[in-house]
């Protein structure tokens, strides 16, 4: 009980100094709030421009839950780049804690952050386009945003691999993941408009079955139990990549110690 | 007593004179608790590129530190101090040999050797946005410390190394570097270690910043049970400070003693002024201001 009171206090410090870095930010962070509501509303107003309650709906749900899902998985992704931007990083992996006390507090932070955001752009584009969400499922857009929360995490924690190993070019690394995501994942667009071999490769992003499911839940008020195509790759990604990153995570600390690059600064 | 030579490191294997220690001060009773420290032929090597040959940073280095001592580290820039630094601190993996800290293996036992230390590095790397607090506080719940207790005792630590509460909460970057390295070594002590590792802690600092840091670290050592491990270029803080002194030189020992042993040894065998700058001449070749190049590994190898 001492030792998981112990990690869940180290945890909170990790969800605690990003809250204070956050507020130091707070300039930045309205900016890109501002930013990121302007390029929502940019890309549903195309659906506007068509006179499409469908498509408007199709483009407003891609760029919430993506804004969502993309902050989730860079928050955690770039968990060591930040670190190393800052110098601190060495400090971080010389505290007795264990990585996934690490982990868990950079993803709480990162969920609590993003469905912050999330809500901001939702009232927003709401208000925005009047939308109507009378025929609305919200427990499935619930449900499937926490699936996919999961599943993003684990690819977070994966990701958050590349600039432990790879200095510089490990965070260029993450921002490529990011954007193949963004494309495969059917986020403005169906995955069936994709070449094949693109469609493929959506099968194993996590965002194809949340953004499927949400738009089915949101536009067409489909319950959780007529979604289990979509609910049941969200489970098993989520069961596997969380540990399966939180291992790889491990193997890379270790490499970094032996050779050497904790030390640098990115 | 083992001494930190080895005895591959007692045959000559340049041409400058290596230390054999045999001075009566460095004769300690058999321990009855583990050792402060204890490095049994430890080896660290980096590759620098795929077509360059490996660079041996540290090479089968022995040291034996007890509880309560500082133990100097002399080198020029390169010589191997830092990393030194970082494998007693779990940064680094051992290539050969073995390091235990009050009896736990670093590798083994790497969590509960963990609890036991803390480092101060010679750049103070921080939050640099957040305050002197926040950064604290963040530090401490690391070490599973309460919040409201870190903060009465870093407005303890930081009012004896000057820093009043006043200038706590506003951000560090608008400190100077002075107070900022104070501000590393009160997070350090939060923590409470027992073994305190400080690399180059007063490296940079003006001369009043570097009196109030040494000063400090006397008093750790008096009033505290902690062992002090410090890394230093200047001579005058290693020979006020340091109960013994080991003079590292491409990842060598080359000379192990107190300061007091050190100075007599070169004046008695060497014919040199009996001076901490004689020392580290007659160890090494060269002066402390003479640059080796940092041997750092490929980027994205």
């Amino acid at each position: 009980m001492a030792i998981l009171t112990r990690e869940l206090r180290a945890s909170y410090a990790f969800v605690e100094r990003n809250f204070n870095l956050t507020k130091r930010y707070w300039g930045w962070e309205v900016a890109f709030l501002v930013y990121s509501v302007a390029g929502a509303l940019a890309v549903a107003l195309i659906g506007q421009s068509q006179n499409d309650q469908v498509l408007l709906l199709t483009l407003v749900v891609g760029a919430i839950f993506w804004n969502y899902l993309s902050i989730l998985f860079s928050f955690i992704a770039e968990t060591v780049a930040w670190e190393r931007w800052e110098g601190t990083l060495e400090y971080t992996f010389m505290a007795p804690i264990r990585r996934w006390t690490h982990m868990l507090g950079s993803t709480i932070f990162a969920v609590t952050y993003g469905l912050s955001h999330t809500v901001v752009m939702l009232v927003v584009l709401a208000l925005f386009f009047d939308l109507d969400l009378a025929q609305a499922d919200l427990v499935t857009a619930g449900v499937f945003m926490v699936l996919g929360s999961f599943s993003f995490i684990g690819i977070g924690i994966m990701t958050a691999i590349l600039p432990l190993m790879y200095v510089e070019r490990g965070a260029q690394m993450t921002f490529v993941l990011q954007s193949v995501l963004l494309l495969i994942s059917g986020v403005y667009y169906s995955v069936e408009i994709l070449p094949e071999w693109m469609q493929f490769l959506s099968n194993f992003s996590p965002a194809t079955y949340v953004l499927d499911a949400v738009r089915e839940g949101l536009i067409n008020g489909t319950s959780v139990g007529a979604l289990l195509h979509d609910v049941w790759p969200l489970l098993i990604m989520a069961v596997v990549f969380i540990p399966v990153g939180l291992w790889a995570f491990g193997r890379a600390e270790r490499y970094a110690k032996r050779t050497g690059r904790l030390k640098r600064v990115g | 007593m083992q001494t930190g030579i080895s005895p591959q490191e007692k045959t000559v294997t340049d041409e400058r004179p290596t230390a054999t220690v045999e001075t009566p001060q460095t004769v300690l009773p058999e321990p009855m608790l583990p050792l402060a420290v204890m490095a049994e032929h430890v080896s660290k090597r980096f590759h620098v590129g795929r077509k360059k040959r490996p660079v041996v940073a540290i090479n089968d280095v022995s040291i034996q530190i007890e509880r309560n001592e500082i133990y100097g580290i002399l080198g020029a820039n390169g010589s191997g101090k830092s990393t030194l630094i970082r494998l007693f601190s779990t940064l680094l993996t051992l290539d050969t040999g073995r390091v235990e800290i009050f009896g736990h293996d670093i590798e083994r036992d790497e969590m509960a050797v963990k609890r036991l230390i803390n480092r101060v590095s010679v750049d103070a790397a921080f939050f640099k946005k957040l305050s002197p607090f926040e950064n604290l506080i963040y530090a401490a719940r690391l070490y599973g410390m309460d919040a409201k207790l870190a903060r009465v005792e870093a407005i303890r630590i930081l009012a004896r190394l000057g820093i009043s509460e006043k200038r706590l909460s506003r951000p560090l970057e608008q400190m100077s570097r002075g107070m900022q390295q104070k501000v590393a070594i009160a997070r350090a002590l939060l923590t409470s270690p027992i073994l305190l590792l400080l690399d180059e802690p007063t490296t940079g600092l003006d001369p009043r910043s570097k009196l109030d840091v040494q000063t400090f670290i006397e008093d750790v050592r008096d009033n505290h049970d902690a062992t002090i491990v410090l890394t230093t270029h200047d001579l005058d803080e290693a020979e006020r400070l340091c109960r013994r002194i080991a003079i590292l030189n491409d990842g060598r020992i080359v000379a192990e003693d107190t300061p007091a042993g050190l100075m007599a040894m070169v004046a008695a065998e060497h014919g040199q002024p009996p001076t901490m700058e004689s020392v580290f001449m007659t160890f090494t070749g060269r002066s402390l201001d003479d640059d080796v190049e940092e041997k750092e590994p490929e980027e994205d190898e």
